[in-house]
């Protein structure tokens, strides 16, 4: 890891400079190249607005404002994540804070003369609320964001991720140069431990006591960690910071090892995205560039640099001790703690890791202070948590709230509520490793103590909603096969534990569950809860435990009644044919695949149940509309059979 | 796949018989990385990238060079979900299975595609080497749910419809 001293970049006079040219950018059309926008289209509609901006003579990049103080004029920008992922593609216009959904390449045009030229706000790219034909073009009258407030999320969606000039714009690296020139170590992890920042990776521990253990620890060598190794199913919130905002997780990591002694640094980050190790890559070669990276580091004294380490594919790298072993180059299995790994970590050094979004949080606390990081937030939660909203809500997407802020806000303000104005029914919070929360839960507030206390956790912050069509039962086989499937296999209880967990689940799933068998599911999932060794296996059984203690009546559905609530399960479904619609036409007795509907033309047909795939291509088939789905009841009334 | 290991020929015995052209290709990547142990994921990365597998020849070759035991090597190879052990066909599509797109029902998609292209429970490569098709455990990309990732290619929103219409232009632009 050695750095040239490359140009030293002086911080205040740069930081001046990009604020002065910034000024003179009268507007700034901010198109959101996120993941879900650029399926949309995003990166079109950023190349005609562009075209159209300076085929009006009026386009002011950064170069050009910073070319000549007279220049000003219209600039155009590629963001990370702006958060609003169903009503992409997405675009901001600053100063006047409006956002435009739904937008297309054609609308490109339209939107420069009259938005960018005459200030108007063009109605048809609005948001409009479910119900309602009222525009809203104002980004804090949009109920998706103005229950927001962005901490972590600050940088993503304005500033331009590829430009090292634009992050120190909004402030960037005035927290490290503010923490390696006027702070010692040991302010600096007092200012963390005093924010009250927790590891937003899940486990919630203080980010400024382990920093504390491994500067306590005296070697000549630390390693500073960045967990990107965001594997839970229904989480992007690490992704978009990583496209979004790249810069002030270098700048955190930077600080943290300053505060513990470390001079390198490793990100551990998943091969699944490729933009995120992209934009990496480019902003740690802008900031090696800038004299941000490397040795003596802003004339401090402090050498720092940072590898990239791309993940391979395996749930239980997220772990802190398996995350170590993958960097060595072995399979990433866990081991025992302690010693933890702030004592002894990567190579046997000490090591501390730190999440994204806890890291992405760091730059503030040192600039701003811990109080006023401290402020926001309920009890021992401070400050905001990312969540990333999914499932059958309304406005899925990337949402950034104080923690503390209710799960009702959060679903039915910030969400928009329920698609298809279905019932909700339940949100499946930290993903795997997390539990269920139901209606009754819809007050509690999101914070690390209360959601501990209804056997929940935050996690890492997804949120999966579910509606009335969503079979809880099917939920807890999916979760568990996820789990099971990732299990290293390196301790019993979670091996075996899960496996057996799983085919419980899949028994039931099957129609073929017993009393007995919901008994041994708890008991196993207690085990494994109490014995595996790390993280995944005592995390394991909670989305079971919470849906067996939640929705118990539908376990019982399934093992007593032999029929699945929502619909869902396929052993439980049946398709009948109704003689009184049905015409006899033939149709789905010639395209049935198992050859299991007879009858004879111009009679009612009717299905032979044993044999029938539950395939639903028949009901698909038919002109008529004889055919439907039951959820197991229907068929003991109308085929007059069991199941 | 238990024979990967088997020491009927010794990659030393290989490499003497003048076959190191074959592995040129190889060399060039671990010289790159560097040969410190740490480096073996990436390296392993890479190979796959070449030859869209781990063959088991460069395995065995591989801990030879870095002077690590093959079972490491083949430790690894199988421990982590990316690596594949088989060969894999030309354009893979990575279907997500994860929370988000499990709810808004990716199980349909992933019987679409698999009805698309012929393979049968346990298949996950065309006859063809045309198309491999896996399940993944998320991609990140869950307000586009149900999703799928081809070839790096996101595709969110996902109708059985569309897949058909995004495999058959695949088919006819391999026809060509």
């Amino acid at each position: 890891m050695s750095s040239t001293s490359s140009t030293k970049v002086d911080m205040n006079r740069a930081h001046k400079d990009y604020c002065q040219a910034l000024k003179r950018e009268k507007i700034r059309v901010a198109v959101c190249a996120g993941l879900g926008c650029i399926v949309n289209g995003a990166l079109e509609l950023y190349d005609a607005l562009e075209a159209e901006i300076k085929a009006k003579g009026i386009y002011a990049d950064l170069c050009y404002l910073l070319e000549d103080e007279s220049n000003s004029g219209c600039s155009v920008v590629k963001t990370g994540c702006q958060g609003f992922c169903e009503a992409g593609a997405l675009m901001r216009i600053e100063p006047a804070d409006l956002v435009y959904i739904h937008v297309k390449p054609e609308d490109a045009a339209e939107i420069v003369e009259r938005t960018l030229l005459k200030g108007e706000i063009i109605e048809r790219l609005a948001y409009k609320a479910p119900h309602s034909d009222k525009a809203v073009a104002e980004r804090n009258e949009i109920p998706f964001y103005s229950g927001q407030k962005q901490i972590v999320l600050r940088n993503c969606g304005i500033i331009d991720p590829s430009d090292i000039r634009d992050y120190i714009a909004h402030d960037g690296y005035l927290a490290l140069q503010k923490a390696l020139k006027e702070m010692s170590r040991d302010e600096v992890i007092s200012t963390v431990i005093d924010s009250g920042l927790r590891g937003r990776g899940g486990a919630g521990f203080p980010a400024g006591r382990k920093w504390a253990f491994a500067k306590a620890e005296e070697s000549d060598t630390k390693y500073m960690v960045c967990n990107a190794d965001e594997g839970d199913p229904g989480a992007f919130m690490d992704r978009s910071v990583l496209e979004g905002d790249p810069h002030s997780v270098i700048e955190a990591m930077a600080i943290a090892g300053y505060a513990i002694g470390a001079n390198h640094g490793y990100i551990y980050v998943r091969a699944e995205y490729p933009l995120a190790v992209a934009r990496l890559k480019h902003a740690l070669k802008e900031a090696r560039d800038n004299g941000l990276l490397g040795n003596d580091i802003l004339g401090s004294g402090f050498d720092f640099d940072i590898k990239i380490k791309e993940g391979a594919g395996a749930f239980v790298c997220g772990e802190e001790s398996a995350l170590l072993a993958s960097i060595e180059g072995k399979r990433g299995m866990p081991r025992p703690k302690p010693p933890f790994p702030a004592q002894k970590g990567l190579w046997g050094y000490p090591t501390v890791i730190n999440n994204v979004e806890t890291l992405a949080s760091v730059p503030l606390v040192i600039l701003r202070g811990a109080e006023w990081f401290s402020s926001c937030g309920v009890g021992r939660s401070t400050g905001t948590k990312t969540f990333a909203l999914s499932g059958k809500v309304r406005n899925t997407g990337l949402v950034e709230v104080p923690m503390g802020t209710t799960l009702r806000d959060m679903i039915f303000k910030i969400g928009g509520g329920i698609r298809g104005d279905k019932r909700f029914k339940a949100v499946q919070i930290g993903g795997p490793s997390g539990g269920c929360l139901t209606e009754e839960h819809l007050d509690l507030t999101l914070d690390y103590d209360s959601l501990a206390k209804v056997g929940a956790i935050i996690g890492s912050g997804g949120l999966v909603v579910m509606d009335e069509d969503t079979c809880m039962v099917e939920m807890a086989r999916f979760f568990m096969h996820f789990t099971q499937s990732e299990s290293c296999g390196k301790c019993v209880p979670c091996r075996e534990g899960t496996k057996r967990m799983l085919e419980i689940l899949e028994k039931i799933v099957a129609g073929k569950g017993t009393m007995e068998d919901l008994e041994l599911l708890d008991e196993v999932a207690q085990m494994v809860k109490d014995a595996s060794l790390c993280g995944l296996g005592k995390t394991a059984p909670n989305p079971v435990l919470t849906m067996i203690k939640y929705f118990r009546d539908e376990y019982l559905a399934h093992v007593v009644d032999k029929r699945c609530p929502a619909g869902q399960c396929q052993a439980f479904k049946s398709y009948y044919i109704d003689p009184e619609l049905c015409k006899g036409c033939g149709k789905c007795s010639r395209g049935c695949p198992a050859k299991a509907i007879s009858g004879k033309p111009r009679e009612a047909y009717s299905i032979d149940t044993e044999a029938c795939l539950k395939c639903g291509a028949c009901v698909e088939m038919c002109p008529f509309g004889a055919i439907s789905k039951g959820d197991g009841t229907k068929s003991k009334e109308d085929n007059g059979r069991d199941g | 796949m238990s024979t990967v290991m088997d020491a009927e020929a010794p990659a030393e015995a290989r490499v003497l018989n003048g076959t190191l052209h074959k592995f040129q290709r190889v060399n060039e990547i671990i010289d790159r990385h560097g040969k410190a142990p740490s480096n073996l994921i990436a390296i392993l990365q890479e190979v796959q990238k070449e030859y869209r597998y781990l063959p088991e020849e460069i395995m065995t070759y591989i801990a030879t060079v870095m002077e690590i035991h093959p079972s490491s090597v083949y430790g690894v190879a199988t421990f982590y979900a990316q690596f594949s052990l088989e060969p894999k066909g030309k354009h893979i599509i990575k279907v997500c299975d994860g929370t988000a797109c499990h709810v808004r029902n990716s199980q349909w998609i992933i019987d679409s595609l698999r009805e698309h292209l012929h393979l049968k429970q346990g298949e996950h490569t065309t006859r063809d080497m045309i198309f491999t098709f896996e399940t993944v455990a998320c991609i990140g990309a869950c307000a586009l749910a149900p999703a799928m990732m081809l070839d790096g290619e996101i595709y969110g929103q996902l109708t059985p419809d569309k897949i058909k219409e995004i495999i058959d232009k695949i088919v006819a632009e391999e026809g060509e």
